[in-house]
């Protein structure tokens, strides 16, 4: 029976339909939802929008008008009454700290005892913050649907009294050297994984093939073993009071009081991670390092080489695909590493992908969380692209 | 000790066992001229390889002598050998250029580059792949990379070349072609040579001498024509070119020429080495030395039966069966034809004494 073509594009299509739903549903529509969220807010906006739109006129100068004022009391009243304040007050809180008591202690001063007068001056007595500018500028700004707000302060940004970008205070400027070090300890990781796995995937390769499957289960078992087992058993290892530190100590190596800080720190993470992720860097070498015939080693030999100049000259450059597959592989795992380092990295040890959790989790801060992300994906991406500009992703195999 | 000025290569009562039970090659004495291309010769698994791979040093003997120009080289690593080697699948690099493999061996021993340049080039002249220096091997041919990887192998005049099986991978017309190659290419550079086959046409080709081996002992090491024309041992006899053999049991010796029965016939043989009467020996015939309706001069004379003809071209593969026993091949020139012959019929088949050996019998 002979398919016409469209009848084999169709089938094809149909045999891959289930898993291109499964992708769009479980992975590209949260993407696409995380992105937006990084960008459009619009629970303010549509919360308060009277006073945003008394806010729309105003110069930003000197404090609003009476008419503002009055409108925005109203409206923190009636949102207070169905208790839909403290969410607007949250997100308001994030511009400018301490407007969430500022706002819900007003509407609950002004509910109990309308002002009869100029309601400016009621919330000006009910809480002096009113009387600032920047109270209002940063209420103003929660009610952008669209804004910039997650991404700046992604990057440790902020904007200034007239909407100029600048920089955070020094003491609140934590996401970009936490970004450099994520990328930093990932590098590490990436390199010792790199220089432990190059010769165990040598070996495995031009073992025999009966021990070469013994060595490949021996790398294989701990790849099966659930991450936790594996990262808690570092714990249990590595702690103060663990296995190396006593050994080291009964030893005589170490003193009772020099024990090493191995763990909870970013020792520990660098450690736990290589573990982990060793077998994603063993396993590409390998299946490259296979198919490059023990041959050309003798061939470089008979042809005068010396062991070194013909791994440097012929092999090296044989496994590069192997060892470029196996790096990028570790690298962009370790960049969204989060079990491993949120168990055994302590303070030092954490990683963007921590402060990603945090936001996504205690803050509930989800449009910096999807900022973070957004800023991460794309550093990945952009890694990516200089990468196979140098390497060339057509000369990377993973198996 | 002295060396004959000739000798370049010597194996001295050299063993070898991968496991430590079973000996690959139980006692081998052997000796390679300077300038002779010598061709180790043998099915697989007798030896010829790992004969090969300890000379160039990739297997070392388990125990006896190697020696090169009267020097021991048991301590030389591969690299320092001096030994051009061409493998059965080329091994050229596959991420360098022809003209990067053939200048990797001067590199790695400080050439200087315009040196390196001039010899590069040289080397690609002589295999005829002067406009390739440039391609990388995936974008040649078999038969080319084959000549890339001769050429790698003579580019820094090594002492000896060595080559396994270098043929193996190409097809029969390329491989003949390129038989005459390496031949002309080593006539013309008088490089020693050692080269290891299982094919007898293509040793025949090439070689000064065949060196042929046989569960790890060489059976005889001689000149192409000689081992054809003068096989020593049943083995050369079977292995190189066709043979009819007879099994028989000598009967009476008279000087170099002995009777032998074979069924219920006699035949006469000429004695490879001496036998004696109540010997058991096999008489080795080549086809085209047996002769359709004999006339009186043939000393052996046979009654047969025709099983099959089959043309082959150049010759007519006629089987017939005599003394009893089937599949004793004549092969007639087609310029003499068929003559009239169908199978069932009765002829008449004959040889003379010369081209009827008496060889040692090593069925048992």
């Amino acid at each position: 029976m002979a398919l016409s073509l469209t009848d084999k594009r169709l089938r094809a299509a149909l045999l891959a339909a289930p898993l291109v739903v499964f992708v769009a549903v479980t992975f590209l529509a949260p993407l696409a939802l995380m992105l937006v969220r990084s960008v459009y807010e619009p629970a303010v906006a549509d919360s308060i929008p009277a006073t945003l739109n008394a806010l729309a006129e105003w110069d930003g100068r000197e404090l609003p008008d009476e008419e503002a004022f009055r409108i925005a009391g109203m409206e923190f009243v009636a949102l207070n009454a169905e208790r839909r304040l403290g969410s607007v007050a949250t997100r308001v809180n994030r511009l400018q700290s301490g407007m969430r008591s500022t706002m819900l202690g007003t509407a609950r001063a002004l509910g109990n005892d309308p002002p009869a007068g100029s309601w400016r001056d009621a919330m000006i007595a009910a809480d002096e913050d009113w009387a600032e500018v920047s109270t209002w500028l940063a209420i103003g700004r929660a009610g952008e649907r669209i804004t910039p707000r997650h991404y700046l302060n992604a990057l440790d940004l902020d904007r200034g009294a007239v909407g100029e970008i600048v920089a955070q205070p020094e003491d609140r400027r934590i996401y970009v050297s936490l970004l450099v070090r994520t990328f930093g300890i990932s590098a590490a990781i990436t390199l010792i994984s790199l220089m432990l796995a190059y010769p165990v995937a040598w070996l495995l390769a031009h073992a025999p093939p009966s021990r070469a499957g013994v060595l490949l289960l021996l790398v294989l078992v701990p790849f099966w073993t659930s991450l936790l087992v594996r990262t808690t058993s570092w714990i249990v290892l590595l702690q103060n009071q663990g296995v190396i530190n006593d050994l080291l100590v009964v030893i005589g190596i170490l003193a009772e009081e020099q024990r090493l800080a191995m763990i909870y720190n970013m020792t520990g993470t660098i450690i736990a991670m290589v573990h982990v992720l060793l077998p994603f860097m063993i396993l590409p070498l390998y299946s490259i390092m296979r198919t490059i015939p023990p041959r050309h080693m003798q061939a470089a030999a008979s042809l005068g080489a010396s062991f070194w100049q013909s791994f440097r000259r012929v092999y090296w450059p044989q496994s590069l695909p192997g060892v470029a597959a196996g790096s990028l592989l570790v690298f962009i795992m370790s960049i969204g590493f989060y079990i491993t380092p949120a168990l055994v990295g302590g303070r030092t040890g954490q990683l963007i992908s921590s402060m990603i959790a945090y936001h996504m989790e205690q803050s509930l801060n989800w449009g910096l969380a999807a900022a973070l992300g957004a800023i991460l994906l794309l550093l990945v991406v952009l890694l990516y692209l200089i990468y196979n500009r140098l390497v060339g992703i057509d000369r990377m195999r993973l198996g | 000790m002295s060396i004959a000025t000739d000798t370049q290569i010597e194996f001295i009562n050299i063993s070898k066992s991968y496991d430590g039970k079973t000996m690959v090659l139980p006692n081998l004495n052997m000796s390679v001229r300077r300038g002779e291309f010598l061709t180790l010769l043998g099915p697989s698994g007798s030896g010829k390889t790992t004969c090969l791979m300890m000379l160039a040093g990739f297997e070392t003997p388990t125990s006896g002598e190697i020696r090169v120009n009267g020097e021991s080289v048991h301590n030389l690593p591969p690299q320092k050998r001096d030994m051009g080697m061409v493998f059965q699948n080329y091994a050229l690099f596959p991420h360098m250029t022809v003209g990067q493999n053939l200048s990797f061996p001067l590199e790695v021993r400080g050439t200087a580059p315009d040196e390196r340049a001039r010899r590069v080039q040289r080397a690609l002249e002589i295999v005829r792949l002067e406009d390739y220096g440039d391609r990388r091997p995936g974008q040649l041919s078999g038969g080319q990379q084959q000549r890339v990887a001769i050429a790698r192998a003579l580019v820094f005049e090594p002492g000896v070349v060595l080559m396994d099986e270098p043929l193996g991978a190409l097809d029969r017309r390329l491989r003949e072609q390129l038989q005459l190659e390496i031949r002309s290419i080593q006539r013309e550079l008088g490089v020693t040579m050692v080269y290891v086959t299982h094919d007898q046409q293509e040793a025949m080709t090439l070689s000064d001498r065949i060196a042929v081996f046989n569960h790890g002992e060489i059976q005889q090491v001689a000149a192409p024509e000689t081992l054809y024309e003068e096989p020593a041992r049943e083995f050369v006899a079977r292995f190189v070119g066709d043979n009819n053999l007879l099994r028989g049991t000598v009967r009476s010796v008279d000087g170099e020429v002995c009777k032998v029965q074979v069924g219920e016939g006699l035949v006469e043989a000429f004695m490879v080495e001496p036998l004696e009467v109540g010997d058991q020996t096999v008489l080795a015939i080549r086809p085209e030395r047996v002769v359709l309706s004999p006339s009186m001069e043939y000393s052996n004379t046979v009654t047969a039966s025709v099983d099959d003809m089959v043309f082959q071209g150049d010759h007519w593969r006629v089987s017939v069966t005599t003394f009893n026993q089937p599949e004793f091949v004549v092969k007639i020139p087609n310029f003499i034809g068929q003559g009239g012959i169908l199978p069932g019929d009765r002829v008449r088949v004959g040889w003379t004494v010369i081209d009827c050996r008496a060889l040692p019998d090593e069925s048992r």
